[in-house]
C-alpha cells in the first residue's frame, strides 16, 4: 500500500479517523508520518490533526468568544495548542468536541471497567432507585395504591442511603 | 534510605528472580488519575501543583505497598538519579523533565512507582520482570483501590477516569510489555510483525517509549485505546498478542539455525569479539552487541551463567548508571572509555562461542519462556 501523502513509499502507519460520523483513512510512510508527528496517537500531534479536520475547528472559527471551561478557565484553543485538557471539567465544558475526537482514538465510547468503589455503589443505588420509580409509574396507573406507597417509602430510604 | 541510595544498588526490577525472562524481559502496567475538580498538572499553575502535591503525597506515603519506599521532590533530584530512574523505567522522560511541585515514590523493591503531577495528577505504575501482566495488575489495582478511599478521583459515570489526555480516558490504564525479539530482527520479520500489531490496535514503542529508537533488539507492546474495554479484556488481548509475537520469535530463531546458521553465528562472534576487546563503546553499540550475545545464550552458544552478567550490563551501560557507579561526571568518550573496560570486566570469564552445537543433530536448547 503506498503512501497517501509522499505517494512513493510503502505505507506502514495506518489511521482511521471518523469526521463527522464518516470514516477517514490514512496511509502513511514512516517518513510522512514522522514530519506530519502522528508516530503516535497519545501525543497532541494527532489531536491537532484529528481536531484540525474536525469539528474544533468550526467551533472556534464559528465564534469570537471561545467558550471557557466554567472551573479553569481553559478553551479549546488551548487544547488545539497542547493537546490537553484542563481539568476534569473540561470533559463536560467541551462534550461535544471531544466526544467525536474520543470515539476515533478508542475502541467504545462507554468506559466498562473499573469504578470507584465508594461511586460503585452510588451508581447502584440510582440503578436501584430508577427502577422502583418505574414500578412507582406503573403501580399508580393501575390504581394499585398500597404498593404505590409501600415503593414510596423504598425509594425514600434508598435515596436516604446515597452520600452527599 | 534516600532515591539516590535505592539507585546506587543494582538488582531492582531487572533481577529475574523466579521469572522466566528469556524473551519478554518485564511487563509494566500504569494507572492514570486524577483529582476531581482540580486543574491538571499541565494547566495547573506552580502554587497549585504544589498544594495538589502537598494533597496526594501522605497519601501515598502510608499505603502499606510504599511504607517502606522512599520519596523525592523533582525539583531536590540532581540530573543523573532522575536519568537513572529514567534508565530503570520507574519515571518517565517526562517527568524527568520536572521540577518543583512534582514527585516521584517508589517502594524499596522497585516494584512500584507512584508519579505525581506528570501529566496527569498520579500516575502509578507495577513493574516485574518477565511475562506477568496478571501480578502487575493485581498490585497496582490494590494501590488504585487503597488511594480511592483517601482521594476524591475524577471519574465520569460514561467516560471512566478522567485524564489531561483524552487518549487515556476510561480505565487510564497502559500495559506494556518489554520484549528481546533478536531473530525478528536478523530474519526481517520485525516491521511485518509492528505492522500487524499496530493494525489491531496495539502499539510497539523503542526501549524508552514513544518516539525512541529499537536498541538491543528491545520493543515495547502496549494497548493503544483504554476507553471501551474492560482492565481484564485489555489484559488478555494484550497477553495473546504477546504469545504470538513470542512464537514468531521462536520460530525465527529457528529458522536462523536452520537456514542461516553461518551469518548468525558470525553476528554473535562477532559480537562477542568488540565486547571483549573493545576499549571504547558507546552505549548503543554496547547494547546492540549485549543483544546478540544475550541471544547467544538463549541458543546455548554460551553458558547459563553467563545470563546474569550479560542481563546486568544491559542496565550498567546506560549512560546514567555508568556514572552513578563512577561517582564521577564523565565526558562522552571517557564514558565510552569506562563503558568499555566495564564490558571488558564482566565478560572476562566468557568463553568464546561454542560453535560445534549450532546446527548440530542434537538440535538447540529449548526455549522454555512461558505464556
Amino acid at each position: 500500500m503506498q503512501c497517501d501523502v509522499c505517494r512513493e513509499n510503502d505505507a506502514t502507519v495506518f489511521l482511521t479517523q471518523i469526521v463527522d460520523g464518516k470514516m477517514q483513512k490514512v496511509n502513511l510512510c514512516e517518513p510522512c508520518s514522522k514530519a506530519k508527528g502522528v508516530t503516535d496517537p497519545t501525543g497532541f500531534a494527532l489531536a491537532d490533526l484529528l481536531l484540525g479536520l474536525g469539528a474544533a475547528q468550526e467551533i472556534e472559527q464559528g465564534t469570537s468568544e471561545q467558550p471557557r471551561c466554567a472551573q479553569c478557565g481553559f478553551t479549546v484553543g488551548d487544547f488545539k495548542k497542547t493537546g490537553r485538557l484542563g481539568c476534569s471539567v473540561c470533559y463536560d465544558t467541551f462534550g461535544e468536541a471531544l466526544d467525536s475526537l474520543i470515539k476515533a482514538m478508542h475502541k467504545g465510547t462507554r468506559h466498562t471497567g473499573k469504578v470507584p468503589e465508594r461511586l460503585r455503589r452510588v451508581l447502584e443505588l440510582g440503578d436501584r432507585v430508577r427502577g422502583l420509580r418505574e414500578e412507582l409509574d406503573k403501580a399508580v396507573t393501575q390504581e394499585n395504591y398500597e404498593s404505590a406507597a409501600a415503593l414510596r417509602d423504598q425509594i425514600r430510604k434508598l435515596e436516604e442511603e446515597v452520600p452527599a | 534510605m534516600t532515591l539516590s541510595d535505592l539507585t546506587g544498588n543494582s538488582g531492582g526490577w531487572l533481577d529475574p528472580g523466579e521469572s522466566d525472562n528469556r524473551i519478554v524481559i518485564t511487563s509494566r502496567i500504569r494507572l492514570a488519575r486524577n483529582l476531581r475538580n482540580e486543574p491538571f498538572p499541565g494547566w495547573a499553575k506552580k502554587a497549585e501543583r504544589v498544594r495538589i502535591l502537598e494533597r496526594i503525597q501522605p497519601e501515598v506515603q502510608v499505603l502499606a505497598e510504599m511504607k517502606d519506599g522512599c520519596a523525592e521532590g523533582l525539583g531536590e533530584l540532581s540530573a543523573l538519579d532522575k536519568q537513572v530512574l529514567v534508565e530503570r523505567h520507574l519515571i518517565s522522560r517526562e517527568h524527568a523533565a520536572k521540577g518543583a511541585g512534582s514527585a516521584v515514590i517508589v517502594n524499596r523493591r522497585q516494584t512500584v512507582s507512584i508519579m505525581i503531577n506528570e501529566e496527569d495528577h498520579l500516575r502509578m505504575q507495577a513493574l516485574r520482570p518477565g511475562l506477568q501482566l496478571a501480578s502487575a495488575w493485581k498490585q497496582i489495582d490494590r494501590v488504585d483501590t487503597a488511594l480511592e478511599d483517601r482521594l476524591d478521583y475524577a471519574f465520569h459515570p460514561r467516560l471512566g477516569y478522567l485524564t489531561a489526555c483524552p487518549s487515556n480516558v476510561g480505565t487510564g490504564m497502559r500495559a506494556s510489555v518489554m520484549a528481546h525479539l533478536p531473530g525478528l530482527v536478523l530474519n526481517e520479520q520485525i516491521n511485518q510483525v509492528i505492522q500487524a500489531v499496530n493494525k489491531i490496535g496495539l502499539a510497539v514503542r523503542g526501549l524508552y517509549g514513544e518516539g525512541t529508537e529499537a536498541m538491543g533488539n528491545l520493543f515495547q507492546v502496549s494497548n493503544q485505546t483504554t476507553l471501551g474495554e474492560n482492565e481484564q479484556e485489555i489484559l488478555d488481548r494484550l497477553g495473546k498478542v504477546i504469545g504470538m509475537i513470542l512464537q514468531h520469535e521462536r520460530n525465527a530463531r529457528e529458522n536462523l539455525q536452520a537456514r542461516r546458521s553461518a551469518a548468525l553465528l558470525d553476528q554473535i562472534g562477532r559480537a562477542y569479539g568488540i565486547l571483549t576487546h573493545a576499549w571504547s563503546i558507546t552505549s548503543k553499540e554496547a547494547l546492540n552487541l549485549l543483544s546478540l550475545v544475550r541471544l547467544g545464550i538463549d541458543l546455548g552458544l554460551f553458558p547459563e551463567t553467563a545470563r546474569r552478567p550479560v542481563d546486568g550490563l544491559f542496565m550498567e551501560t546506560q549512560p546514567a548508571h555508568l556514572q552513578k557507579a563512577s561517582r564521577q561526571k564523565l565526558a562522552a568518550d571517557e564514558r565510552d572509555a569506562l563503558r568499555a573496560a566495564s564490558v571488558r570486566a564482566r565478560l572476562k570469564a566468557l568463553p568464546p562461542p561454542a560453535t560445534g552445537l549450532l546446527g548440530s543433530d542434537n538440535g538447540s536448547p529449548e526455549e522454555n519462556t512461558h505464556e
